[in-house]
């Protein structure tokens, strides 16, 4: 199958620690890939690595087959950061406003754009509101809703999830799912597992090493677990 | 459009947080009325003591708005002590001898003009040496504040859009906003122009309302165009944000970037000319020639105090320019550490 995004040999040290080695991998089209690991494995330097804010040491990262960094390819990159990128004086709509206007959305499909996602993430009804006044997970879904925007045929999501309750956890997962559906590739970081159990593939991330790849079903029979749980507490053993 | 966006942005930014907008508009105006009362107030006028000086010099000493008192030498010399007087005037054989508080230097020079103009006034002009003076530029009315306000102009607007673009800046990359437009088709070079555009047009309404208060509302001494106060009170705010912007990458928070005060701001203050350098040493001197403040400042009292043209002030404009094109190139370049292209 096509491969949507690629990252081979890849190796990044920030000073002396070394945060990524030997870093392989093929995504293809339509797939929900799921990175997995503690925190400090390394998983949001690689995600930067595919967005391509992030310049390695060694190796190279490709998105629809063009080597990245590149501008061009950054259209078709929705990215949703793990620190919520607000502006917070300004209210949602002003920050999905400028978002889209970067993204070069015309006026009138970026209107029925911002509604769209903002419907999805249940925040219909708080578009006028300033940031600030948002809580921690309304700032999350508002970040999320301005990564799907531009409706990029690749979606980074660096643990998109973090304090949001069940219910609209499941949603969002709803959404994802319809997404993938319409041939959006996903790219999910967690360490949520049961998250880990909706992706199609994952891959564990120990100390900056991939250090197993495929799906949950193949991770957990691998390593004789019930659980994917149990699958990464077996693959961490190892190491140690 | 990219460009416009970022813009809107920060306009919009700025209409929301009244807080820095007042602190870039009225934090200066405030300042420079304060100046002003300081600076402004009518001239001094010096009490002196006279033990036994002859009437006539007494009567011309009280027309020249002095406040004279007759006194004994030990009462004066005790008022001398309490500075309740400023000066003392005795008639020692046939010799005016005159003891001065002296701890303020304005003062003695008060009390001595006060005496030179009541000599003058005595003695048969015939015999007195005339002295005349003209003015190349401002008169006798110009004032401290008058030639110290040009530079005071300036140097608020440095000061406030250096602090204020630095600190937005920082927090575009501490709130991860930064690398988020980076994760966007936005150019580096995009990012920083609207940086640039957007807080230029807030400078551009800032120099306005600062200039224009200063010179209509407290009277500060004009001589030339208004439009050239604006052009270089505009390129001076261009020059200042492109620095803090630049600098505000080698903090990694608010509180690292007052830090900068003292290292790049109140030098400035030193070597841009508010303060006469004139026995300084030569290659001392030459320090001020690397600051942005000294040429904003040197224009602002060529324009204001002496109503130079365009054509003398010139290099001043070409350097800023030359200052804000470096800064805004540098920052640029060192948006590279986040993102290659």
């Amino acid at each position: 199958m096509e491969s949507m995004v690629r990252v081979e040999n890849v190796a990044h040290a920030f000073g002396e620690e070394t945060v990524l080695k030997d870093i392989h991998l093929s995504i293809p089209k339509g797939e929900i890939f799921g990175l997995l690991g503690p925190s400090g494995a390394g998983k949001t330097t690689l995600v930067k690595v595919m967005v391509g804010i992030l310049e390695v040491d060694q190796g190279e990262a490709w998105v629809k087959g063009v080597q990245m960094p590149s501008l061009e390819q950054m259209k078709v990159i929705g990215y949703m950061a793990q620190s919520d990128a607000l502006y917070s004086e300004l209210s949602a709509r002003e920050n999905l406003d400028f978002f889209g206007a970067v993204y070069e959305l015309k006026p009138k499909e970026r209107k029925e754009r911002m509604k769209a996602v903002m419907d999805v993430v249940g925040l219909i009804d708080h578009m006028d509101k300033p940031v600030h006044k948002y809580s921690g997970g309304m700032k999350r879904r508002l970040s999320l809703a301005i990564a799907l925007l531009h409706e990029p045929d690749v979606l980074i999501l660096d643990e998109p999830t973090v304090g949001i309750d069940p219910m609209l956890r499941q949603s969002i997962w709803d959404e994802l799912k319809s997404l993938q559906k319409k041939g959006t590739t996903i790219i999910v970081t967690t360490h949520v597992m049961d998250e880990a159990e909706k992706c199609d593939r994952l891959a564990m991330m120990r100390d900056g090493y991939l250090i197993a790849t495929g799906t949950p079903q193949q991770l957990r029979e691998q390593t004789n677990s019930e659980t994917i749980e149990g699958a990464f507490l077996v693959y961490g053993g190892e190491r140690e | 459009m990219n460009i416009q966006a970022l813009i809107i942005r920060i306009l919009r930014q700025f209409k929301r947080d009244k807080r820095s907008l007042a602190l870039m508009i009225m934090a200066p105006l405030l300042v420079l009325t304060l100046m002003w009362l300081v600076f402004e107030g009518d001239r001094y006028e010096p009490s002196i003591a006279v033990v036994d000086v002859p009437q006539p010099f007494v009567d011309a000493l009280e027309e020249q708005d002095a406040s004279v008192e007759e006194m004994s030498e030990e009462e004066a010399m005790e008022a001398l002590e309490d500075v309740e007087l400023d000066a003392m005037l005795s008639m020692d054989q046939q010799k005016l001898s005159i003891t001065l508080e002296g701890s303020d230097p304005s003062t003695n020079q008060a009390v001595k003009m006060t005496l030179q103009n009541a000599m003058k006034t005595l003695s048969p002009p015939s015999n007195q040496m005339d002295l005349s003076f003209s003015y190349l530029h401002g008169s006798e009315d110009l004032g401290l504040f008058d030639n110290v306000g040009p530079v005071l102009i300036g140097f608020f607007v440095f000061f406030f859009v250096f602090i204020i673009g630095g600190v937005s800046f920082l927090r575009e990359r501490t709130q991860g906003t930064l690398e988020r437009l980076l994760s966007t088709p936005l150019k580096r070079s995009e990012i920083v122009s609207g940086y640039v555009l957007g807080f230029g047009i807030f400078t551009l309404l800032q120099s306005l309302i600062i200039a224009a208060y200063s010179i209509y509302v407290l009277g500060m001494w004009m001589e030339g165009s208004f439009w050239y106060v604006l052009l270089i009170t505009f390129l001076l705010a261009m020059t200042a944000l492109t620095l803090g912007t630049l600098l505000s990458a080698y903090a990694s928070n608010e509180f690292q970037m007052i830090q900068f005060i003292p290292l790049v701001i109140v030098p400035q203050v030193f070597f841009s000319g508010l303060f006469s350098l004139e026995t300084m040493a030569p290659w001392l001197r030459g320090i001020g020639q690397i600051m942005p403040l000294t040429y904003g400042a040197d224009a602002l009292r060529d324009i204001m105090i002496r109503g130079k043209g365009f054509e003398h002030f010139q290099t001043d404009v070409y350097i800023l320019i030359g200052f804000a094109i470096l800064f805004y190139v540098l920052n640029i370049v060192a948006l590279k550490k986040h993102r290659k292209l």
